[in-house]
């Protein structure tokens, strides 16, 4: 059986009363918004570009704990790697949070989430914010949704 | 003896039964899903608002139909098709005097409430709406009775207006009234609120609005499983509800209509069963109800619906309102005295739901941890977003009761809901 604490745990908690980078980002040169329709959670990624680096990174919006604390951690791991850096650290976060991998080793502190694949409603509280990042990479003009 | 067993043939003893007491107990054993767990937990189901569980009385008859009686219907003149017309007109019977509907003809088969409110918006609506008219509907509709209305207006260059609620999330009459204008083609309002619980002044609405002869459908979705119906009394115009909600089939749902407004409607799809005769020059369309009806009908849900609403009148809806009325008092008083819990919906009015917001908790966490604990309730925006806006809330938690319900799963609840304070404390 799953246990709450896999999912809430400590560190999650804290992010998610106190988000890191919960900001705009002035003069951001990407910006992506993204929303989960089911739930009405909604964020907005910004990112200020230097060269293929991403210098600053910053998010606004409003959620569940789980996509919030995901968006503010992943703020802040992705802060100053180059575009190609960020994406493939996704697709192990993605890969781990959907039980797919449980090959942590990559993620660093984003292991924490490691207990979101237990809960597979909440996989897209999880990535919603780095679907938003990969947007925002992308420069998609459009609101990326989680349906 | 479990009530099931009782069915369907000794109604009134059992209706004598359930005023010297409502046996919780004794209806639970009817209801084979609740007696599960669920993440280690007694099973706790509070999202009757979103589909209610099916008494076993139900599934028999449904299994019945197809072991037993399944043809297709209105065609063959072999046996089977008889009997199974039998059945699937013996349902329709039975939803007209479920709701106390004047005619059996004023009972149209459709897949769900939505599809019945989609079909008077694109049948009734389409033919008496054109550029300039309005629309009204209330501010606490399900999108349900909401898009239809909207899809219409925009087709036809309508105008849809909406009639505000208060803070306790109670229509506002007057600002109805006034809404009612000389351009106003159709009313459309719900029974019961599927997101506040509020139970709207339907007869009173009725009369405003055909003082000024307005027509009104009502959607019932939540309130033919909940509170005694009578669309005569009430005189509502049209009326819709669903097979799943009031614990039959999915797939099935009922829309009435008064005979001659639906007898002065257009189809509203075309095929088999709605035709009298067909050549390619020209098609004679079949009399109401079957005018509405295209293709081979819902027959197994038919059945399945009835078994439904007999297990209801057996149980007697007074007594399932008076019963879940206490529940949602008790629960009411419970929740509401957690520290940092707010009830969205207070109307005084109301039927067995009951939405609520935890401070710096959102409700999908909440979700996540009461499912740890067993206890099924909804969590988002209900299909109700403009009232999510009106409360200025993103979504709420959602526990709607059924007549199944305790009160211990009501402790259950509370004590729940004191976990998810503990986590994010």
């Amino acid at each position: 059986m799953a246990d709450l604490r896999d999912l809430y745990q400590e560190v999650i908690l804290e992010h998610s009363k106190a988000p890191r980078n919960y900001r705009e980002v002035k003069g951001a040169d990407k910006k992506a918004e993204g929303f989960n329709p089911l739930c009405g959670d909604r964020f907005t990624v910004y990112l200020q570009m230097n060269g293929d680096s991403i210098q600053d990174v910053g998010f606004q919006g409003s959620g569940c704990a789980i996509s919030k604390a995901s968006a503010s951690m992943m703020t802040q791991s992705i802060k100053g790697k180059t575009r190609a850096q960020a994406q493939e650290l996704f697709g192990h976060f993605h890969k781990v949070v959907t039980g797919q991998s449980e090959d942590e080793s990559q993620l660093g502190k984003l292991t924490v989430f490691a207990g979101v694949s237990e809960f597979p409603m909440r996989v897209k509280c999880a990535t919603l914010a780095w679907h938003t990042l990969q947007a925002a990479l992308e420069g998609k003009q459009e609101a990326v949704s989680t349906e | 003896m479990t009530a099931a067993a009782r069915l369907p043939h000794e109604p009134a003893r059992g209706i004598r039964e359930v005023e010297s007491g409502y046996d919780v107990e004794e209806i639970r054993a009817d209801f084979p899903i609740l007696n599960q767990q669920v993440h280690g937990h007694k099973l706790v189901y509070l999202d009757n608002a979103a589909t209610s569980q099916k008494p076993r009385a139900v599934t028999d008859a449904i299994v019945r139909y197809y072991e037993r009686d399944n043809a297709n219907v209105h065609r063959g003149v072999h046996y089977l098709s008889e009997r199974a017309t039998e059945e699937y007109e013996a349902g329709r019977t039975a939803a007209q005097k479920f709701i106390h509907a004047a005619d059996r003809h004023e009972i149209i088969f459709v897949r769900s409430a939505t599809e019945g409110i989609n079909l008077v918006a694109q049948t009734y609506g389409r033919k008496h709406v054109g550029a300039g008219d309005e629309v009204l509907i209330s501010a606490m509709e399900h999108h349900s009775n909401i898009v239809p209305w909207q899809m219409l207006c925009e087709e036809k260059g309508a105008k849809l207006q909406v009639a505000p609620i208060n803070d306790r999330g109670e229509l506002i009459l007057e600002k109805f009234e006034q809404l009612l204008g000389p351009r106003t083609k159709i009313a459309a309002v719900g029974h019961v609120s599927n997101a506040l619980g509020t139970i709207n002044p339907v007869e009173q609405i009725v009369k405003l609005a055909h003082a000024r002869n307005i027509p009104v459908l009502v959607d019932g979705a939540q309130a033919v499983p909940r509170i005694p119906v009578d669309v005569q009394a009430l005189g509502c115009d049209f009326y819709v509800f669903s097979g799943h909600k009031t614990y039959g089939p999915t797939g099935i749902g009922i829309l009435y209509g008064k005979f001659a407004l639906l007898d002065a409607m257009p189809p509203y799809q075309g095929g088999g069963e709605m035709i009298s005769s067909v050549s390619f020059e020209k098609t004679v369309y079949n009399k109401v109800p079957l005018k509405f009806e295209a293709g081979t009908p819902d027959m197994s849900g038919a059945v399945g619906m009835r078994a439904a609403l007999e297990y209801l009148n057996h149980l007697g809806m007074e007594n399932i309102a008076q019963y879940e009325h206490q529940l949602l008092e008790y629960a009411t008083g419970k929740v509401s005295a957690i520290p940092g819990v707010r009830i969205i919906g207070t109307a005084k009015e109301k039927a067995g739901v009951l939405s609520f917001v935890i401070e710096g908790v959102h409700p999908h966490d909440v979700g996540t941890i009461l499912d740890q604990e067993g206890i099924a309730i909804r969590t988002g925006h209900h299909c109700a977003q403009p009232v999510m806006e009106r409360f200025k809330v993103d979504a709420t938690a959602r526990a709607s009761f059924g007549l199944y319900n305790s009160k211990e799963e009501i402790d259950a609840l509370v004590r729940g809901i004191q976990k998810v304070r503990e986590v994010f404390a």
